[in-house]
């Protein structure tokens, strides 16, 4: 099978050759791949910003800002339609879901009004905390056209608005933790 | 504070082979005795540790500063080899016994996924030095703990009547499917 | 033995999941959907067949002492070709199945048929069995991906046919280990009868 010996110099060698043309290998798909892979990143924000807001025609990841909020960064990304603000998302996070972290994507309308919201990430537990997800009940649409203002965010359980998935307190909080951080920070300081 | 949530999180509710599904090859083949699972464990975390060690200081100051962090698997993966090579010489003269007692098991930690999965997860993250030893140690923990616990069943499974066709690795997988389940309870401590 | 044999024997007599009990971690941590499975199971193929083809080319010039890191070095490269491409052309299936893509490089399969095979026969001969291997352990995957959508999720390949939620626990780690642990009986009674 083998008529090369294991001496050191032809093992060093053989490693050598194989490591020098393996790396180059890499080296050449992933000059290949370098712009789709970041295309395809980009895609995938854009499409969680056009889910939450009204029409749009700019680049919302161009105009983006960000405020810091309790620790960590809030993204605000808005969306203008011929130069008129028609919205603004508001990437927010939580750390009181039940299994760790929630992302959500909150598009409010200029004057706060929520317009609509996205799940980004979650580990919630499946069949409980993940109906927040759009694709497993409606628990996200209730949020849909309100205002902070008139509709407490927080669950009835607190003497607030928000309908509780059933059995799962403590994702709706979360999530109710998460959107509120977002509007705070927008009416705050995120208005632009 | 955030260290016993790091350790409690890998240990028990996101234990590295009941909810991570890594290191199941070991997990099925080194744990029918409790005292080859103890060794094993040794050997794992010994490995484990020093390896996300070494690939933290190679991801930060080698990969990232030359932005190849696309030689990421490559480098990973021959850091564990070398590691395990090591180790074997180690063992053959500190502890003839405990080296043939572990047998063909030694050299297969290189393909546990559990010391590959470990190191990318402390990249991921995103931990400080400290941070990723601590998790690394965690991680070794509770795949001694799961190994170990299975470990014991399993002697104890080898003294039942089975039907022919379940008995050695079916009643075990459904046997750490219970055990899986078990520790689904942790979750919401952290 | 013969090119035909040399395929069919990754599906069934040898094969990596059932039988070999090779490459578990992935068979456990994606088989939540036939798709997931599919995808993992065609992406290992890939990393086997051009493992076991390199490996095979190149044989006759690898040291005995060093052929481990060397095999080592050719899938991790593989791998890295599926990670890079599939982060670009297909990123969903990419954050679907997360980390285990670039844990295919650990998947004792494929260190396996390049040491017991690869490095042993000839080129032909090495990629009929990556071809065969691969997609008998793809097999595998969607079989058991299948099983547990269609008992946990109440669909297969996405196509939901109930209303709601399945039994969930299939979905779940412990699902994973019992779908597994009663599908190896299953086969093993499938290969009794046919020896």
């Amino acid at each position: 099978m083998n008529k090369v010996e294991s001496t050191f110099r032809n093992m060093v060698l053989t490693l050598f050759i194989v490591t020098l043309v393996a790396s180059s290998a890499l080296g050449f798909v992933y000059a290949l791949t370098k712009e789709p892979i970041e295309a395809a990143r980009l895609a995938k924000r854009t499409r969680a910003i056009t889910d939450v807001l009204p029409e749009y025609n700019n680049n919302p990841l161009e105009d983006s800002y960000k405020l810091a909020a309790d620790g960590d960064t809030l993204y605000f990304y808005p969306g203008t339609m011929n130069g008129e603000l028609v919205g603004t998302a508001v990437e927010t996070f939580t750390t009181q879901g039940f299994s760790g972290e929630i992302k959500l994507m909150v598009g409010l309308l200029p004057d706060g009004t929520i317009n609509d919201i996205s799940v980004l990430e979650h580990k919630e537990t499946p069949g409980l905390g993940d109906k927040m997800d759009k694709k497993k009940s409606d628990f996200s649409l209730q949020f849909q056209g309100k205002d902070p203002m008139d509709f407490t965010i927080s669950v009835t359980q607190d003497g607030g608005n928000v309908q509780a998935i059933t059995a799962s307190t403590v994702s709706s909080r979360a999530f109710c933790d998460a959107v509120i951080r977002a509007y705070n920070a927008y009416m705050e300081g995120g208005k632009q | 504070m955030e260290y016993i949530i790091i350790i409690i999180s890998a240990v028990f509710v996101n234990n590295i082979v009941l909810a991570k599904f890594l290191g199941i090859c070991p997990f099925i083949g080194v744990s029918n005795k409790v005292e080859t699972a103890i060794g094993m464990t040794g050997a794992v975390t010994f490995v484990m540790v020093i390896a996300t060690i070494v690939t933290y200081l190679i991801q930060h100051y080698v990969l990232e500063k030359f932005g190849i962090g696309f030689l990421q698997t490559i480098m990973f993966i021959l850091v564990i080899a070398s590691l395990v090579q090591m180790v074997e010489i180690v063992l053959k003269r500190v502890s003839i016994a405990l080296y043939q007692a572990l047998g063909i098991f030694l050299p297969l930690i290189t393909t546990n996924c559990a010391v590959l999965g470990v190191a990318i997860l402390a990249v991921q993250n995103d931990y400080n030095l400290l941070e990723s030893v601590v998790f690394s140690a965690a991680n070794a923990l509770g795949f001694g703990l799961a190994l170990v616990t299975f470990s014991g069943i399993r002697e104890q499974l080898d003294l039942l009547d089975l039907p022919k066709a379940m008995e050695g690795v079916p009643i075990a997988f459904v046997v750490a499917g219970l055990l899986a389940m078990a520790f689904m309870g942790f979750a919401g401590i952290v | 033995m013969t090119q035909w044999k040399n395929f069919t024997k990754g599906f069934f007599k040898e094969n990596a999941v059932f039988v070999l009990f090779l490459g578990l971690c992935p068979t456990l941590g994606v088989t939540n959907s036939a798709i997931n499975g599919m995808g993992m199971g065609l992406a290992t193929t890939f990393v086997l067949v051009g493992s076991n083809l390199v490996v095979s080319l190149i044989r006759h010039w690898i040291p005995d002492k060093v052929r481990i890191p060397t095999f080592i070095v050719v899938i991790a490269s593989f791998v890295t070709i599926v990670e890079l491409s599939m982060q670009a052309y297909l990123p969903d299936l990419f954050d679907e199945l997360g980390l285990f893509i670039p844990l295919i490089v650990v998947n004792c399969l494929i260190l396996g048929r390049a040491e017991a095979f690869a490095s042993r026969h000839n080129l032909a001969s090495a990629i009929v069995d990556g071809l065969g291997m691969g997609l008998g352990f793809t097999m595998a995957l969607v079989l058991l991906g299948g099983v547990r959508e269609i008992l946990g999720s109440g669909s297969i390949f996405g196509l939901k046919f109930i209303n709601g939620d399945g039994i969930l626990l299939f979905v779940l780690a412990p699902g994973a280990f019992i779908a597994l642990g009663y599908m190896i009986v299953l086969i093993n009674k499938i290969n009794k009868k046919s020896a």
